[in-house]
């Protein structure tokens, strides 16, 4: 664990969430107080500026700049909003913030309100994390009482409230566009950029949208120094990163590295290398919007800028271990089915190309591939990018493109030899019973739920490939190993 | 779908959610929300009132319904089953798992058992991902399943 600092995840698991008093005795709100009392806006966005944090919801875009342009516009009323609606699957960081350190956010979200001009301040959260919501609303309600939110805070006469909204389960939510529709009570569907919602946002007036570890990592950077933050990271990504480890690795959850760590040492160093001494296959980062780096990325520094040019990005932070066992192909096929039902339907290319593009893969799989699909994958998938409104459609061909890239071969196992490596796609295997072996118990008969199973008693089984569902019970079952995937 | 009759005090409980978010259309999501936490789900005749009460079309309600997973217009079973079909537990092994609930329930995804008590449907990760693959039954999270630990599962509930 010597790898990891913890800026971001600070308080999780050390303080008791539910307790105003033991944030503070960590130097919560300590940073709030200075702001208020001793600097001026511009002086905090200049430190966020410099400190170089960018936004760690996946886009990196710099958050002091986003603030500041939120500061420069004109109007009556601001809102800051706090997006948490952690849809990737296989990310959980923002919930273990919000259930750790819910201070840390409001704290960091009122510093905002103070920066930008905001009196009001949303969390846009999933209906999914009721705990982090309870834990919120706690935490809410001991800042009132200790007079750090609300009216008056801390007897500076800034004014500051923060109110809750719930997500209903809709993946595109976490593009700000479509969140901000989401919290008006509409379909969240995104909109053209610009106008960004620092210019026109929640009701149409000026709204800073940032990601929950964004924020965690601000009253840190104000306590410490921006060139204390600046230190950490490689030269264009500042800080450190959350990254929810899963899949077949040994060490599950959350790490906490400095930007520029090589996979290598996440996945081996820290969590520990691949489950049951397989072989380490592919990692995949950013979600559905993200891509697989594979071995020969093990050594690259991760950062915002790296990722990409690996053809994946960083995303919220999710990063999967796949091993020897899974098939890409399948494993594209997989994310696209999410993207194909996520997709909100607004834009053609996203709500087309993606269907297309989970068309041709299930074809794929299915050992009906050809030469041409593979062109139809690239092609499609380069125009679904180029073409579509919003994030998500315009990163949801990222999974498809770089396992194309980076495991052609195992595309042309199942377009040319009808052959899937990893035993995955069930059209493309047979389980076979080995007459040598099979002493005729009978038992993968009365276990298949198809009676795909004949033979006599003693004597060696046979399977009927027709009647065959390829559900692999009779070979789990079996107790002398005699059967087989061909 | 069957038209439903909505008992007066099901009609005066929802007006009364309505009131608490101030008759507000910007509310919506957070009305649909509790309205679905009384009934178990969305009928079309919960919509028309809560559209009558919002001052917007039934269209719109009935467009931001369909529009989010969380929302259902079919009556849940009263043990939902549901199994995360995140990343995470997809690539150790949740497909498996989700086949053997589908045949031991004779239900496919989105359907309730004729008897009324279980329905499935799939999640979109609940965060648990250390634990993979999870099934979640109503509010208790069930923990690295495996196929052939389906039937306790379900014997669980089946009293």
């Amino acid at each position: 664990m010597a790898k990891q600092i913890r800026i971001a995840l600070r308080n999780c698991g050390v303080i008791d969430p539910e307790r105003i008093e033991d944030y503070i005795a960590r130097d919560g709100y300590m940073a709030l107080a200075t702001v208020l009392t001793e600097l001026t806006p511009e002086a905090v966005i200049e430190i966020l500026k410099k400190s170089g944090l960018r936004g760690r919801g996946g886009g990196g875009f710099p958050a002091g700049l986003k603030w500041e342009i939120t500061r420069k516009v004109q109007a009556d009323q601001k809102y800051v909003v706090c997006n948490a609606d952690e849809g990737d699957p296989g990310a959980f960081m923002d919930r273990s913030i919000l259930e750790g350190d819910p201070h840390s956010v409001l704290e960091a979200m009122t510093i905002n309100g103070y920066c930008t001009g905001a009196s009001k301040g949303l969390i846009y959260i999933r209906a999914e994390y009721p705990l982090a919501v309870e834990r919120l609303k706690t935490a809410m309600a001991q800042s009132r009482e200790m007079g750090l939110l609300g009216e008056n805070i801390l007897g500076t006469g800034f004014n500051f409230d923060i109110d809750i909204r719930y997500g209903a389960g809709a993946f595109v939510c976490g593009e700000e566009t479509a969140l901000i529709h989401s919290m008006e009570g509409l379909r969240g569907e995104p909109t053209v950029k610009p106008p960004f919602p620092s210019v026109e946002g929640y009701l149409k007036k000026p709204t800073n949208v940032n990601n929950v570890e964004t924020f965690a990592n601000v009253p840190v950077i104000l306590n410490k120094g921006w060139e204390w933050f600046a230190s950490i990271g490689t030269e264009r990504s500042k800080g450190t990163k959350v990254f929810a480890l899963a899949g077949k690795i040994n060490n599950v959850g959350l790490v906490e590295v400095p930007m520029g760590t090589t996979l290598r040492e996440v996945i081996f160093e820290i969590g520990g290398g691949i489950q049951h001494g397989r072989e380490f296959k592919a990692a995949q980062t950013g979600g559905p919007s993200g891509g697989c780096l594979t071995k020969k990325h093990l050594d690259t520094p991760i950062d915002y800028d790296n990722l990409i040019a690996a053809g994946s990005m960083m995303g919220s932070g999710g990063l999967i271990v796949m091993d020897e066992d899974d098939c890409m192909v399948a494993i594209a096929k997989f994310y696209l089915e999410f993207t194909v039902e996520e997709s909100c339907g607004k834009c053609s290319p996203c709500r087309i190309g993606n269907k297309r593009l989970h068309e041709i893969l299930g074809k794929i799989t299915q050992g009906n591939g050809t030469m041409e699909d593979i062109d139809k994958l690239r092609n499609l998938g380069t125009v679904i990018k180029d073409t579509s409104l919003c994030g998500l459609g315009q990163s949801s061909p990222n999974p498809v493109l770089s396992t194309l890239d980076n495991f052609y071969d195992e595309y042309m196992e199942h377009v040319k030899d009808k052959k899937c490596r990893s035993k995955v796609c069930k059209s493309l295997m047979q389980y076979l019973i080995i007459a040598d072996k099979c002493i005729g118990c009978t038992l993968c008969a009365r276990n298949c739920p198809v009676n795909a199973i004949s033979g006599e008693r003693k004597q060696a089984h046979f399977i009927d490939q027709e009647k065959c569902i390829k559900c692999g019970a009779c070979m789990e079952k079996c107790k002398f190993n005699a059967i087989i995937i061909n | 779908m069957a038209k439903i009759k909505l008992s007066e005090k099901k009609i005066q409980e929802l007006k009364d959610v309505c009131k608490t978010f101030n008759n507000d259309k910007g509310e919506l999501i957070n009305v649909l929300h509790k309205a679905q936490s009384l009934s178990g789900y969305l009928p079309a005749e919960v919509q028309e009132v809560i559209a009558k009460e919002l001052n917007v079309s039934v269209a719109h309600v009935y467009g931001v319904v369909t529009f989010y997973s969380f929302f259902t217009m079919q009556p849940k079973g009263i043990h939902p089953v549901s199994i995360c079909l995140g990343t995470a537990c997809y690539v150790r092994g949740a497909e498996k798992v989700l086949e053997e609930f589908k045949r031991q329930l004779k239900i496919q995804v989105g359907e309730t058992t004729p008897d009324g008590k279980f329905s499935l449907s799939c999640l979109r990760c609940v965060g648990a991902c250390g634990l993979a693959p999870v099934v979640m039954v109503g509010e208790k999270v069930f923990g690295r399943v495996a196929p052939d630990g389906v039937a306790d599962i379900i014997a669980e509930y089946n009293t």
